[in-house]
């Protein structure tokens, strides 16, 4: 009920001031900038450019020279399908983020670039998101919500290969997987900035995330079921065959288990992360003279568990999929001489 | 072609007229700074409010059209309201709400107030960035501050289909509102129904952007693309040029450590 009126406020609000906002749509997931501590800021900005620029070598090199054209008209086409929405009830309406979809039609690192393009195109010329919050809403949109669905669809496609329905169900689950993963990722970062508590951040975007991954669950699925019926040739339905390929779904899958652990603890003790939070994020700036302030400030991080925690669950992840990465080159390699 | 969704507003002020590359560095500069602004520096704040209101008046793009474009951040702010309650502090007043007992706190009011300040400072310059700065200077901009060439490049070509593909979504929807004369939550099917509709409109967009790369592709082959991008070195700033970025950037900083003394 509450949330209803919530939503219709906010969605009445965006549509007045963006003409690129759909009627109905709630985007709690672009985060503006204000809400993000600058340590936070640029420590996801510095995770999502590596990311970003290991997706770019990655497109490069394996697809041929039509990525640019295919690569920059599918980012406009996500970023115009955002627009299109179905009524739920009361005024609220399930659109698309399109994370999910792109990485079943096009694979991971192509739409980690197409989603780079789109949530940067909604930053830099509409105010959809913040410049200096970029980065983390890159890191929740075009890399969580991108390898996150990839992998529950993958891991579905696999566990329930063959079967008529297998594509949709994988679609729908992964969306909606997908959108709550990175909501989650969301609300820590906002926690962590000090933004909101941890114990109403975490719980109230992953409810508000349930529900709007189903439009975007729904949407999905739909869209599968159309491009499956005009261009079968689209969607790959066969496993992948190279271990490296491999590796990726399970790093997907490995980011929302992470994250799904990690937010619950979040949640259940705000008190660390409200802590992290005055450290890191400035709040209290003013009760410490300036030279106690700076080492943190310059190391952020190193001086706490809770934030380490995140950044090693962060970095464990990146690790497992290097490693997973290195042993599958290594095992195409001795393929490749045997 | 000028769009209608395009927020740059066309001018020939003194604003419009610096370099983009200038102009992205210090919108930048500005969100950074703003971001680590310590809680309640609110002269500052004014400050730096009075001084986007400056240039918004300077580049006769006007107050108010800053105003009217800044309010997209505001549904933002309900997520750092619950720092009202939750924040130890000196107690305003307290409220029941059910079972529950809401305590006002004055340091809660003091940061969720501070982080609605900086948010809303922070949009107001990227609305004064985009809506007096060309997209395709601040492409040149990116590149200049090494964003990725490919990543650049992408962001161009999209740009072009950009407006394009928000028409032919919008036609798109025209059309499935007149066929089933505007379904609502209430009529037309249920909601699997129109969740499949939505879905295979969208299912439609991807394919039109697919088939249409494709023709894109052929066309900038025929016009000789070999897939290498080239595009025109951006000429030096000039000195003036160097002077307002040194200048701006050196404002910023000076407001932070100022800023510190507020705190």
């Amino acid at each position: 009920m509450l949330v209803n009126v919530v939503d219709s406020l906010v969605s009445s609000l965006a549509r007045e001031t963006s003409p690129v906002v759909p009627d109905g749509a709630v985007q709690p997931m672009h985060i503006p900038d204000g809400f993000l501590s600058a340590p936070v800021a640029i420590v996801f900005w510095l995770i999502s450019a590596v990311v970003v620029g290991y997706a770019l070598v990655r497109v490069n090199r394996d697809l041929d020279e039509r990525r640019v054209p295919l690569l920059a008209v599918l980012a406009a086409m996500i970023f115009a399908g955002q627009m299109l929405n179905f009524s739920v009830t009361g005024g609220t309406s399930g659109h698309l983020l399109g994370a999910t979809l792109a990485a079943i039609l096009l694979g991971p690192w192509a739409a980690v670039v197409v989603m780079t393009s789109v949530v940067s195109v909604q930053a830099l010329v509409f105010q959809d998101g913040g410049l200096l919050a970029l980065g983390a809403n890159l890191f929740n949109m075009a890399i969580v919500g991108v390898f996150v669905g990839y992998g529950i669809y993958r891991l579905l496609v696999y566990l329930f290969r063959g079967k008529r329905w297998t594509v949709p169900v994988a679609g729908f689950v992964a969306a909606w997987v997908s959108i709550v993963v990175a909501s989650l990722s969301c609300a820590l970062q906002l926690a962590v900035s000090g933004a909101s508590p941890a114990n109403i951040a975490v719980p109230a975007m992953a409810s508000i995330h349930a529900l709007i991954g189903i439009g975007e669950g729904l949407i999905t699925a739909g869209a599968l079921v159309f491009v499956m019926a005009a261009r079968p040739d689209l969607v790959a339905q066969e496993p992948e065959a190279t271990l490296r390929q491999k590796a990726l779904w399970i790093g997907g899958v490995l980011i929302a288990l992470v994250l799904a652990v990690l937010s619950p603890l979040a949640s259940a003790h705000p008190d660390g992360l409200e802590w992290v939070a005055e450290r890191q994020g400035f709040l209290d700036f003013a009760r410490e003279p300036l030279y106690n302030i700076i080492p943190d400030y310059v190391f952020p991080g190193v001086s706490n568990e809770a934030l380490a925690t995140i950044v090693a669950g962060i970095v464990g992840v990146l690790l497992v999929l290097g490693i997973a990465w290195a042993v599958s080159r290594g095992a195409r390699r001795r393929a490749a001489h045997g | 072609m000028p769009d209608i969704l395009d927020p740059f507003q066309p001018g020939g002020s003194a604003v419009h007229r610096l370099d983009a590359r200038v102009k992205l560095v210090l919108a930048l500069a500005g969100i950074l700074a703003i971001a680590a602004l310590p809680t309640g520096a609110w002269p500052v704040f004014t400050f730096l409010l009075f001084g986007i209101w400056a240039l918004a008046v300077l580049s006769e793009v006007g107050v108010l059209f800053v105003l009217r474009r800044s309010l997209i951040a505001v549904p933002f702010a309900l997520a750092a309201l619950p720092l009202l309650f939750v924040t130890d502090g000196p107690s305003l007043t307290s409220f029941q709400l059910g079972r529950w007992t809401l305590t006002l706190t004055a340091t809660g009011l003091e940061r969720f107030l501070s982080i609605a300040a900086k948010s809303w400072l922070s949009v107001q310059i990227a609305v004064l960035l985009t809506s007096t700065t060309q997209f395709t200077d601040l492409l040149v901009a990116m590149r200049a501050i090494r964003v990725p060439r490919l990543l650049v490049v992408i962001f161009s070509l999209m740009w072009r289909y950009l407006f394009l593909f928000v028409h032919e979504a919008t036609r798109l929807r025209i059309a499935r509102d007149a066929r089933s004369a505007e379904v609502s939550a209430n009529s037309g099917g249920t909601l699997a129904w129109r969740a499949k509709v939505t879905g295979g409109m969208v299912g439609n967009l991807f394919l039109r952007g697919y088939e249409r790369s494709e023709r894109v592709y052929h066309a900038m082959l025929a016009r000789g693309y070999d897939g290498e991008i080239r595009v025109l070195e951006a000429a030096p700033l000039s000195a003036r040029e160097r002077w307002i970025l040194a200048l701006g950037i050196a404002l910023l900083g000076g407001l932070f450590f100022v800023s510190l003394l507020f705190a």
